[in-house]
């Protein structure tokens, strides 16, 4: 489905990825792991066109998305979180919301000042699709507070409900469940298993390990940008590259 | 549902077209309770630099960018339409049109490169752009009259019939500043409202999502530059003189004064900001020396306590307030 | 040999104006290093320092150092109380709401000033006689030594304030991290003050070199100090140096523009070569690349 190819990017010199490669299968959730700093996010933002990778591809479908700007890859079906909640603080939850739907919304400039009928059912439609989202994520009672207000816990729902409002093919989670209590996490787990079954394409970041090891189809283990390991759960829990290289910086992660 | 809830619920779901519609009903009927041209002349003031602050809303308030040079795109469309009918004798509805849209071409060329910037960059660039147009106001006096001002321009005139007097001039500004509000207001209830609201507030997440920062941006500094230029074209018919002091960057840190004190992000703020700053001199007369003085303690009083504006944040106290009610009821 | 005289005499004065300019822009940068925003009441500090030479020697009657230093001293103490009262009551930490505060406290100052002072344009003597003398074949006014000279020391003192003294070590911490500075408990508040202080000093210092140049009134700051904001960016806003140079270069160019285009279109010039330079380098010509 998604494949990653030689990618490398620098910082000022310093290499936050080096000649990673790998494929998430259609239908399957990868999971990248790593200690802090090996490259987990950085290798999302290159794929998202938040960052544009120094070398390498990243394939969709055989399809080159690698240079597209950021703003173009949702209109591929491929949607994402941020790892520091990248949410409109002051605009209300349902509008937090509404704004995953972008792709379908009408942004003509002569319709949104004139607002015809067509486009005013339009906006409708897209602001009940976008409330059965809130009342998948528990949110609909908050749909009109704004973001800023929030607990921690409600803005991370928000965060994955604008994400997955628009119907994405394909998904990427940047540690969706730290910062949440364990019911709260689990509550996550449940509807990320319940996307792969509906036939989502996954990329989960995640430090929880009970979390990793519960959801993943295939894990790829990230260190300071090198790609070190790729298997299975069992495979890599067992794998003494990773156990080195997690318990070298144990006092850090942990 | 009791008949009752239903009109509640009929109201709050037209409750912009119906304070639409009530401000045209009260402005349609002042002329009747007042008839001192003075008064008329200063409602009229209003409507025209509302034109140009719900522009710079836009592009303030909503996208969340900066502009201290507003004020030469109304100077470009007040000369322009001087430039074009006085000395060369176009129709002045026409003239405003043609104006605008040069203003509008202009905006793209300048802010292609200028809204890369960000921040302060930004702000040089449009005081930079706005001290250039004063001065050539100043200096380019064969054209422009210089210093003492261009005189001598045509009044408008609808259907043979000239505006030239303050009643006239009322009903003539008040329809277009509310086809222009309403036309804002839509705006920003828009999918592209919405775009412009989240890229102000965060440019990464709002690119991620699909929206196109960059243009989005373009395109709204080029529309308040429009209206800038549609409310510089109306300010030279309705005084028939300009002069370059109307338009130097002190007018604009004015606008951004009233856009700022409404409210960021509240066309109906812009609509008091405005009112506020025009009509202070009126009733502070006495206080004419501290004027100054007054305009920046309100500004900097107000950016204290309610950082995004006074109706912005009275109203967004107001929904917090309802909502926390609404929430402890329920439980 | 005339056109050599005339091209030394646009140097010098290029060079007077630039000097200032760099003074200002200093200013606009101490406060932005440490607080990340731009601070309009810079160009206000300008005047102000005019106006307190004037009233320290005319009204108090000191002599002339005195006068001088007493200036300097004021604009800073100013720039504290704007810190104070003005900006550090407000919460928010949107950058663009900060711009507009600064630009509501310099409406005051300005208003505050018209009535302390009045409407019009008052003359300030030089620092000493006004006996002109002859270099490399310009005609050089004492006044235009004396701020080549004064500026030079200020960039060095302030030079040696940021690498040398724990305060100016703190404010370069702050400008790279303000909240690792805040956890290692840099006190933040009185670095900002600092900062306010300083920028108040330099701009201060900028009044009291040109206005005997430019004659004095209570606005004569405001496009002063757009140019020098304007010198700040060229020069990158954030690198001192850089700053420095972005000063002298518009001085410079304005002087030559003045000289060999047209001294009416003087401002014209300026600000376009700076729209141009943003254009087509948005980083100024010694900044860090940014994104
Ligand atoms: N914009 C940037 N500029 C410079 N360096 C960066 C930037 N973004 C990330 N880095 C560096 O790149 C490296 C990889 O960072 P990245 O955020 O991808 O790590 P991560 O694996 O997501 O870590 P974590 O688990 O803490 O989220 C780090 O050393 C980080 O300091
Ligand atoms: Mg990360």
């Amino acid at each position: 489905m998604l494949s990653i190819d030689h990618l490398t990017k620098h910082f000022g010199g310093l290499p936050a990825l080096n000649d990673v490669s790998f494929d998430c299968p259609a239908g399957r959730i990868t999971t990248l792991i790593g200690p802090n700093g090996a490259g987990k996010s950085t290798l999302i933002n290159c794929v998202t066109g938040v960052l544009v990778p120094d070398k390498g591809s990243v394939r969709l479908e055989g399809t080159e998305i690698g240079r597209e700007p950021s703003y173009r890859i949702p209109y591929h079906g491929i949607a994402r979180t941020f790892q520091n909640l990248a949410l409109f603080p002051r605009l209300s939850v349902l509008e937090n919301v509404l704004s995953g739907l972008t792709v379908e919304a009408e942004t003509g400039f002569l319709k949104s000042i004139f607002r015809p009928p067509a486009t005013r059912n339009h906006e409708r439609r897209l602001r009940l699709k976008a409330m059965e989202m809130l009342d998948r994520f528990v949110l609909a009672g908050k749909a009109d507070w704004p973001v800023g207000e929030l607990s921690y816990g409600d803005r991370k729902r928000v965060e994955m409900a604008r994400a997955l409002v628009s119907g994405p093919r394909i998904l990427f989670l940047d540690e969706p469940v730290a910062g949440l209590n364990a019911e709260e996490s689990a509550a996550i787990g449940e509807e990320i298993c319940r996307l792969r079954n509906l036939g989502l394409t996954i990329l989960l970041v995640e430090h929880d390990m009970d979390l990793v090891m519960a959801v993943s189809d295939g894990i790829v283990v990230l260190d300071s940008g090198e790609l070190i390991a790729q298997g299975s759960p069992e495979e890599i829990r067992h794998n003494p590259k990773v156990i080195e290289a997690y318990l070298g910086r144990m006092s850090v992660t942990a | 549902m009791s008949a009752k809830d239903k009109i509640l619920y009929f109201i709050w779901l037209h409750r912009t077209g119906l304070t639409v519609g009530a401000l045209g009903l009260v402005l349609g009927f002042y002329p009747l309770f007042q008839d001192n041209p003075y008064f008329l002349g200063i409602s009229n003031l209003i409507g025209i630099y509302l034109i140009v602050t719900i522009g710079l809303n836009l592009f303030i308030g909503y996208a969340g960018q900066i502009s201290l040079g507003h004020a030469g795109f109304v100077a470009l469309g007040a000369y322009g339409s001087a430039i074009l009918t006085a000395d060369l004798g176009w129709n002045p509805w026409l003239a405003l049109i043609i104006v605008a849209l040069l203003v509008g071409l202009a905006a793209l060329l300048v802010g292609i490169p200028t809204l890369r910037l960000s921040g302060h960059y930004l702000a040089m660039a449009t005081l930079g752009f706005n001290i250039v147009i004063y001065t050539i106001l100043i200096q380019w006096d064969k054209i422009t009259g210089g210093p003492s001002g261009f005189a001598g321009i045509p009044p408008l005139s609808v259907f043979g019939m000239p505006i030239d007097d303050e009643l006239r001039f009322h009903y003539v500004i008040w329809p277009l500043a509310i086809i222009f509000l309403t036309l804002a207001l839509n705006l920003v209830r828009s999918g592209l409202g919405l775009g412009l609201a989240a890229l102000a507030q965060n440019e990464t997440a709002a690119s991620a999502l699909g929206i196109k920062v960059s243009r989005a941006k373009i395109q709204v500094f080029v529309l308040s530059a429009v209206l800038a230029s549609v409310g510089g074209s109306l300010f030279a018919h309705c005084f028939t003189f300009v002069n370059p002091h109307s338009f130097s960057i002190f007018t604009s840190l004015e606008l951004v004064t009233m856009v700022v004190i409404g409210g960021l992000g509240s066309v109906w703020g812009s609509l008091f900001g405005t009112a506020l700053i025009v009509l202070m001199p009126e009733y502070l007369e006495f206080f004419e020396t501290y004027k100054d003085i007054i305009h920046g303690l309100i500004l900097v009083v107000v950016l204290t306590v309610f950082p995004q504006g006074l109706i912005s944040g009275l109203r967004d106290m107001a929904r917090l307030k309802i909502l926390q009610r609404r929430d402890i009821a329920q439980h | 040999m005339q056109s050599f005289n005339d091209f030394m005499q646009f140097v010098f004065s290029g060079l007077t104006n630039g000097s200032v300019y760099a003074l200002i822009a200093l200013g606009f940068c101490v406060v932005h290093n440490t607080m990340g925003i731009v601070n309009f009441t810079q160009v206000d500090f300008v005047s102000f320092g005019g106006m307190l030479l004037y009233t320290s020697l005319f009204a108090v009657g000191l002599p002339m150092p005195a006068a001088f230093l007493g200036a300097i001293f004021g604009a800073a103490l100013a720039g504290m109380l704007v810190e104070r009262v003005g900006i550090r009551p407000s919460k928010t930490d949107n950058h663009l709401v900060l711009i507009f505060l600064t630009i509501g406290l310099s409406i005051i100052l300005r208003g505050i000033m018209k009535i302390l002072w009045g409407k019009n344009r008052m003359a300030v003597p030089p620092l000493t006689a006004d006996k002109p003398v002859h270099i490399l074949g310009a005609t050089v006014l004492p006044q235009i030594i004396w701020i080549l000279l004064l500026t030079l020391i200020a960039v060095a003192v302030l030079a040696w304030f940021f690498r040398c003294t724990s305060m100016g070590l703190c404010m370069r911490g702050v400008a790279s991290n303000p909240t690792a500075a805040a956890l290692v408990g840099l006190n933040v508040n009185r670095i900002k003050a600092v900062s306010f202080a300083i920028a108040g000093g330099l701009g201060g210092l900028a009044g009291v070199l040109i206005t005997p140049i430019t004659t004095l009134s209570y606005d004569v700051g405001v496009l002063l100090g757009l140019k020098g904001f304007a010198a700040a960016i060229l020069g990158g806003f954030g690198s001192f140096p850089g700053v420095v140079l972005g000063g002298l270069t518009l001085g410079l160019l304005e002087s030559f523009s003045a000289a060999y285009f047209s001294s009416a279109y003087k401002d014209v010039t300026a600000f376009g070569i700076l729209l141009l330079v943003l254009f087509i380098k948005p980083q100024g010509f010694l900044g860090k690349g940014r994104h």
